[in-house]
């Protein structure tokens, strides 16, 4: 029986305990940087989580009243208030960066540098502009609803506070990756990994839609509860 | 199939530095790196050493130093915990011992990435200046207690509340960016980059131990990285995440709503698996060492392998046990206090197969023996003390007393500086090429394991009649008898020689390296692989051309029926033998 046939008949169990009982590489295929990869950021989910529990726990204990998040994320079109406008825009926007990034991740294994170029630094434009929309709403905070860090004239301080810690430091991150970004599309465009492979790409990608994902749940429990 | 696989790491060119600092200053040979780690370490803990035995001077022989003030005794307690559990236990058992012990014991050329690693020990090194800058600062270092609780951290009247505590978080906050550059090196080069032959479960249990507890260390760490963030904004802009309403010297503060006790799980789930993170690597070492030195197979290693997963695994999950006296809903105590117990299960095991191990075995008390010897009793001490604590209803009485100080010394401060003095007797003909003295050795050992008896077992009595710890001045009173200061200053007298005596081990390791004995390739006729290279010490990439082929298991010693008394890795079986068949 060949090796793929043997693979096959013995099922998602019993292949997983036979890479995790044989030598060399648990594994099988994985590139050391893709490995690094996941286990990064499994440690930064625990981050975001406990970030994410810091903040359900303060908002769960304060004495003061949390603000309607409708009507503090709210966007004026045309004049007319609309909730959380805003912050649908840039939720799309990060969900299509990572669209597009997959589809670098695929044209990189069909080594079409150009189009991993290009397909990168449109991911990148799409992460920067949504920092600059996030960037946007915080002056907006800040400016026109006089909420800060340490006060807030709708209720409970710690409503800035963690508002502006948490998305702060998905912003970080968000930013973090439109570099990362952008230095390995240039890299991919100069051939510097003609000869190594285009894993780099995925491994860049897994960050990218790790970030994302993050966004998923920091939309759900700061706009949405 | 797999057999035929060349290894990646094979054909990965490993960068060659020119020129002194490529090689020792800015190196990226993990060897390298370990002694880094390891210097640093050393250093760090040895200002910490001195600041306990200042306390001890206080504590004995209130008064006697003038200078000495309350405020620089509580900045000494900080100082001397955060340093010895995080910037020494944690900085030597990972980042010397998993530096030096990964690659060589996974037939590793080195870690997976080797620039990664250097920048792990730079930037651990910039956490050790910016915690050491503390002393310099206005206000001096932060005198809350190593558990740092709020709101007493941030407030006035706290030694160090103004600029200590700043720097205090964010040398924690650049600590564990370093470690997770370490740990990220030692988990890949441990999961995808072990030799030929080398299945997880022929690793030796050092490898085991340094792997569970770094996972432990990038799961937990975050929630410390966390909180040390909520705390600094707490402190610098004045947010609520931790602090309530609250009124410090007559002036009602700014802060409104926070939630202390938030702080309190934070940091205790950080703080409960950094337990582990220290005491599992020694576990490993532990383990390893005693195999190696009594000439005999390590008894039940699969379920040594497994306790220590198991042990990782309930780690996580116990850390309010810490917080009973905080006050919790009754349920919680019971969750929490029934988890606890439940690891001294796997632990338990852990300690009968050492001593099943050593049963009827060619025991050698070599110096590197003696310790490992020294870390199982004072383990089964602390551990049982342990047992004590993780009830409600006792730990209720006895939390905040020198019994609880005791127990958390002997098993994981005691017990893993054993490990780690053994590990580095062991170990150290390997990184040299040349044995320590053993007059020397044998004296340090028994000072320092006499020493920490004298030092800690009065403690638990001490604890029973209710002194109080953290107290900067006990004296004489009603409620503290003659007796008992008189312990207090027997302990003094010990922690002073102990302390002393730590100085003949530094020259020890200094003085062998110009004079002590030609160890050759396998001094204690060890199976692990980093016995088997090519040359002593090993050089750049370790190997030579190619890499080892492992063929069985690190604890063949002894094998009935077989010529040799022990039996490396990298030796084929013979059809026949009675070798294990790992």
């Amino acid at each position: 029986m060949s090796d793929a046939a043997l693979e096959t008949s013995q099922g998602p169990i019993a292949s997983t305990v036979k890479d995790w009982s044989s030598d060399m590489t648990t594994f099988k295929g994985v590139p050391w940087g893709k490995a690094m990869m996941w286990i990064f950021l499994l440690s930064d989910t625990f981050i975001f989580t406990c970030f994410l529990i810091g903040y359900m726990t303060v908002r769960m204990t304060v004495s003061e009243p949390w603000p309607n998040p409708s009507l503090v994320f709210s966007l004026a079109f045309m004049g007319v208030p609309v909730p959380l406008l805003l912050i649908a825009i840039m939720t799309f926007i990060l969900i299509t960066s990572s669209g597009t990034m997959a589809m670098a991740v695929n044209m990189g294994y069909r080594h079409r540098k150009v189009a991993v170029f290009w397909l990168m630094f449109a991911t990148a434009m799409l992460g920067a502009s949504f920092v600059g929309m996030q960037a946007f709403e915080w002056s907006k905070l800040i400016g026109d609803e006089h909420i800060a860090a340490w006060e807030n004239p709708m209720g409970a301080a710690q409503f800035g506070s963690v508002f502006f810690m948490v998305t702060g430091f998905h912003g970080m991150h968000v930013s973090v990756g439109v570099l990362y970004l952008l230095i390995v599309a240039f890299r991919v465009l100069l051939g510097k990994y003609d000869e190594k492979g285009f894993e780099i790409v995925e491994i860049t990608g897994l960050y990218w839609h790790f970030v994302d994902l993050v966004w998923v749940f920091i939309f759900a429990f700061f706009y949405l509860w | 199939m797999a057999t035929a696989e060349i290894p990646y790491q094979e054909t990965v060119p490993l960068h060659h530095p020119k020129g002194w600092l490529g090689k020792y200053v800015f190196s990226q040979d993990h060897k390298v790196i370990a002694v880094q780690y390891g210097i640093t370490a050393m250093a760090v803990g040895l200002v910490a050493l001195v600041l306990s035995d200042l306390m001890r001077i206080q504590l004995a022989w209130p008064g006697l130093m003038e200078f000495f003030t309350a405020d620089h005794y509580y900045q000494a307690i900080t100082m001397h915990g955060m340093i010895m559990v995080i910037y020494l236990l944690t900085a030597f058992l990972l980042g010397a011992f998993g530096n030096f012990c990964v690659p060589l014991m996974c037939g590793a050329r080195d870690m997976v990435f080797p620039y990664v690693n250097m920048m792990s020990y730079w930037v651990y090194l910039l956490s050790v200046i910016v915690l050491m800058l503390s002393y310099v600062v206005p206000g001096g270092p932060t005198g809350a207690g190593w558990t740092l609780y709020p709101p007493q951290t941030i407030t006035a009247g706290t030694p160090g509340a103004d600029w200590g505590i700043v720097m205090m978080l964010v040398s924690l906050a650049i600590f564990i960016v370093a470690f997770t550059m370490g740990g990220l090196n030692y988990i890949t080069t441990i999961l995808q980059a072990r030799t030929r032959g080398l299945t997880l479960m022929r690793m030796p249990l050092t490898v085991w131990g340094i792997f569970v507890a770094t996972f432990l260390g990038l799961i937990a760490f975050p929630a410390l990285f966390v909180s040390a963030v909520m705390m600094l904004l707490d402190r610098m802009i004045e947010t609520s995440f931790f602090m309530p309403a609250i009124v410090s010297l007559g002036k009602s503060l700014s802060y409104t709503g926070g939630q202390p006790l938030l702080f309190q799980h934070l940091f205790w789930f950080f703080g409960h698996p950094e337990v582990y993170i220290v005491a599992l690597p020694a576990f490993g070492v532990v383990s390893d060492l005693i195999s190696v030195h009594a000439r005999k197979n390590i008894f039940g290693y699969r379920m040594m392998v497994w306790a220590i997963v198991a042990i990782g695994v309930l780690s996580l999950v116990v850390w309010a046990h810490h917080m009973y006296v905080a006050g919790m809903h009754p349920l919680f105590g019971f969750f929490f206090a029934t988890t606890t117990l439940i690891i001294a299960v796997p632990t338990a095991l852990k300690v009968y197969n050492w001593v099943l191990t050593l049963w009827r075995a060619n025991i050698r008390l070599t110096v590197p023996m003696l310790f490992a010897l020294a870390f199982v009793l004072t383990f089964i001490v602390g551990g049982i003390t342990g047992l004590f604590l993780g009830n409600v209803i006792i730990d209720v009485p006895l939390s905040d007393t020198y019994f609880v100080v005791a127990h958390f010394h002997m098993v994981m401060g005691v017990s893993p500086i054993l490990a780690i003095f053994g590990g580095i007797y062991h170990w150290y003909p390997k990184l040299t090429g040349r044995m320590l003295d053993d007059r020397m050795g044998l004296a340090h050992f028994w000072i320092t394991f006499i020493g920490t008896y004298v030092i800690y077992f009065p403690m638990h009595y001490l604890g029973f009649v209710g002194v109080p710890r953290r107290y900067y001045e006990n004296g004489v009173s009603d409620f503290y008898p003659y007796s008992a200061q008189l312990l207090n200053e027997t302990i003094s007298v010990a922690a002073l020689i102990v302390g002393v005596s730590q100085l003949l081990f530094i020259i020890n390791l200094v003085w062998s390296y110009f004079h002590g004995k030609e160890a050759g390739d396998n001094p204690w006729g060890a199976n692990s692989l980093e016995w088997c290279t090519p040359e002593t010490p090993p050089t750049h990439g370790n190997w030579g051309e190619k890499l080892p082929t492992v063929h069985r298991w690190a604890y063949d010693y002894n094998v009935p029926g077989e010529e040799a008394d022990h039996i490396v890795q990298t030796e084929p079986h013979r059809p026949g033998s009675a070798a294990s068949g790992h």
